[in-house]
């Protein structure tokens, strides 16, 4: 077995929890089949980012530092990661599933020439490995017939990596072709919010369409978050409908949570939607229809209109932390 | 502007999908079969591209064995001019389809490919950034919205990351994948579907391509999820409170 490469993204001069969890992966796999962890930091200035990512006790930081990848674009990053696994006897590749890791780490791959499994939620000792297929109907188990195998991690099923010993920080640099160059970053329209993200939060509260209306989010869900600090979630109805905006959906083709506290207000529970989040700790659903398959999932179901449970429920919530 | 517009057969998103006892696949009995729904998105937006632009061709492909005709006259009856069947009947990893996608590309020299962000049974989302790698060429993933330049040389696609939404653009050739919200597709109307059975499809087998499609990626064997146990169900918010802090202490 060789190395094990981490590739880490960097938000702002540091590293997303998203990251450490796939550093934790890379150990998970390291303690399964070998190697060393080497975590890789991209960007025109990773400076911040690099020593912060070298408090997690990989044997090494391989820094990249290039005026074509001061924001992530798939061509550029996808050719130095091709570059870092060639040059560091890597053979296996990983990154957390998240927009970028889906975007990125296929596009490597195919360059490498290798297979790749997605979203993978464990590594086992006899080199197999696990993934949901079919919105989560199905866990599959899975072989990676290339040398190199490159893989991403599901969030949720990795812990995110704890600090560690000190490891060195290698500056590396790379050549990039006018084939690697060839895409733009034009803009990035933020979804601003005060509340705790989506994916690294305890509790998350989600809105369906039974809300009817973004007016609604914002008079009858949004203070039961905000009175729980929880984050805010959404089926792809209510995303759909313009409710909220599109960051917030949950599920197959959006994003995948595990929570302590999940509650579902006014959603279904399409099977879609179940992808998402079916693995939280406690699930609550809020419905007034007692057939609603959300309740097959729930922990605990509340069957009753919304309008009038919500509040309610807010209510009682702030007294039971008076 | 020519269009190359991937199209993947699969169980419909509504239909329950059950795990053979044996593990070795999902049971395909009184299962429908659909156009994967990112790849109807994708269809939608080409011909939106073709109408907006006035001229062009859309050009459907889809690797499979011969039921895919289906799937391709469903495309054809939406608007697309020919199809590309890859006759293929052994299964495909997302390496595969991509190498023989790079083939078709070579052929067809389409200035855009449009694919779906991710196929809902493999659930891979692979399959473009791979045909990107293959063909060195740019790749927009999770388009939300597309927008060619006047001269059809240069594309600005937004797409749907985490926390927001970001655009970037770039020089034709390109491949763009995409998300739920790009479009709303069309139903095929009924002179579409008459005018689909006239339409061309071409049929050519993946091992006349010369690529290796022996798959990387091997499923050993399929599990069903684990059960959860049912839960309770309650009326008043008083129940749930109450259960929420005594028994799951998660308040
Ligand atoms: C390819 C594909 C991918 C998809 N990906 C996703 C995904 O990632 N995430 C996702 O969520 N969906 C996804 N979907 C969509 C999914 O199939 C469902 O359509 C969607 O989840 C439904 O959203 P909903 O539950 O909010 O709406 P509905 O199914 O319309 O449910 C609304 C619920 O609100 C309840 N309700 C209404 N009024 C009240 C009230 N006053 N009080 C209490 N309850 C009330 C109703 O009883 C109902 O159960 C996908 C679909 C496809 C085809
Ligand atoms: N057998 C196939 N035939 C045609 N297109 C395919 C096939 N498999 C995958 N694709 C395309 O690649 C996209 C991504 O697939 P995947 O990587 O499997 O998630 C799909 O949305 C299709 O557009």
């Amino acid at each position: 077995m060789g190395n094990i490469l981490i590739f880490a993204e960097t938000q702002k001069g540091r590293v997303p929890k998203s990251s450490l969890i796939a550093i934790q992966a890379g150990k998970d796999a390291a303690s399964k089949l070998g190697g060393d962890v080497l975590v890789a930091v991209l960007g025109a200035d990773t400076a911040d980012a690099a020593s912060e990512a070298a408090g997690y006790g990989a044997a090494k930081v391989l820094a990249v530092n290039d005026v074509a990848l001061e924001n992530y674009l798939a061509d550029a990053y996808a050719a130095t990661l091709e570059q870092l696994v060639q040059a560091n006897d890597v053979t296996l590749l990983a990154a957390t599933a998240t927009a970028v890791g889906k975007d990125l780490l296929p596009r490597v791959a195919a360059r490498l020439g290798v297979g790749m499994a997605s979203d993978v939620v464990s590594f086992h000792d006899d080199g197999t490995l696990q993934r949901p297929m079919y919105a989560g109907n199905t866990t599959a188990t899975v072989t990676l017939a290339d040398t190199i195998k490159v893989v991403s991690v599901r969030s949720t099923a990795f812990d995110a990596a704890q600090p560690g010993d000190q490891s060195v920080v290698e500056q590396v640099s790379v050549s990039l072709d006018a084939d690697a160059t060839k895409m733009q970053f034009v803009e990035f329209n933020e979804t601003k919010s005060d509340r705790p993200n989506l994916t690294e939060a305890s509790i998350v509260v989600s809105g369906g369409r039974g809300l009817k209306s973004g007016e609604n989010f914002t008079t009858y869900l949004e203070p039961l978050v905000n009175e729980l600090n929880a984050a805010m979630g959404a089926s792809r109805a209510a995303v759909d409908a313009g409710f909220v905006p599109n960051d917030l959906q949950v599920g197959q083709t959006g994003k995948v949570v595990a929570p302590e506290l999940y509650i579902a207000v006014g959603i279904s529970g399409a099977i879609q939607h179940l992808a998402g989040m079916k693995d939280s700790k406690v699930i609550v659903a809020v419905n007034k229809d007692p057939d609603a398959p959300i309740f097959n999932v729930a922990d605990y179901g509340l069957i009753a209109d919304l309008f009038k449970a919500v509040p309610e429920l807010t209510e009682a919530v702030k007294k039971a932390k008076e | 502007m020519k269009v190359l517009v991937t199209v993947k057969r699969v169980p419909d998103p509504e239909t329950t999908i059950r795990v053979k006892s044996d593990g070795s696949g999902i049971e395909t009995d009184n299962i429908k079969y659909v156009i994967n729904p990112f790849d109807e998105i994708a269809l939608e937006e080409a011909l939106r591209i073709k109408e907006k632009m006035g001229s062009g061709e859309v050009v459907l492909v889809s690797i499979g064995d011969s039921v895919v005709t289906e799937q391709l006259r469903t495309g054809l009856a939406m608007g697309a001019d020919r199809a590309i069947l890859v006759g293929c009947d052994q299964d495909l990893d997302s390496l595969a389809v991509a190498r023989i996608l790079a083939k078709i590309v070579e052929d067809e020299s389409p200035q855009l490919v449009l694919m779906g962000k991710q196929a809902i049974d493999d659930d891979a989302n692979q399959a473009g950034q791979m045909l990107a790698a293959l063909l060195g060429w740019p790749q927009a993933t999770f388009a939300s919205e597309v927008v060619l330049s006047d001269d059809q040389q240069a594309v600005k696609v937004t797409r749907e990351v985490d926390g927001g939404l970001e655009t970037i653009g770039f020089a034709l050739p390109g491949i763009i994948t995409s998300d739920l919200r790009l479009n709303e597709p069309r139903y095929a109307s009924l002179p579409g579907i008459m005018k689909a059975r006239k339409k061309e499809i071409k049929e050519i087998v993946a091992t006349d391509l010369g690529v290796d499609i022996a798959p990387r990626l091997m499923i050993n064997s399929l599990e069903p999820p684990t059960q959860k146990e049912a839960g309770k169900k309650v009326e008043t918010v008083e129940e749930l409170i109450g259960l929420l802090h005594d028994e799951a202490k998660v308040l």
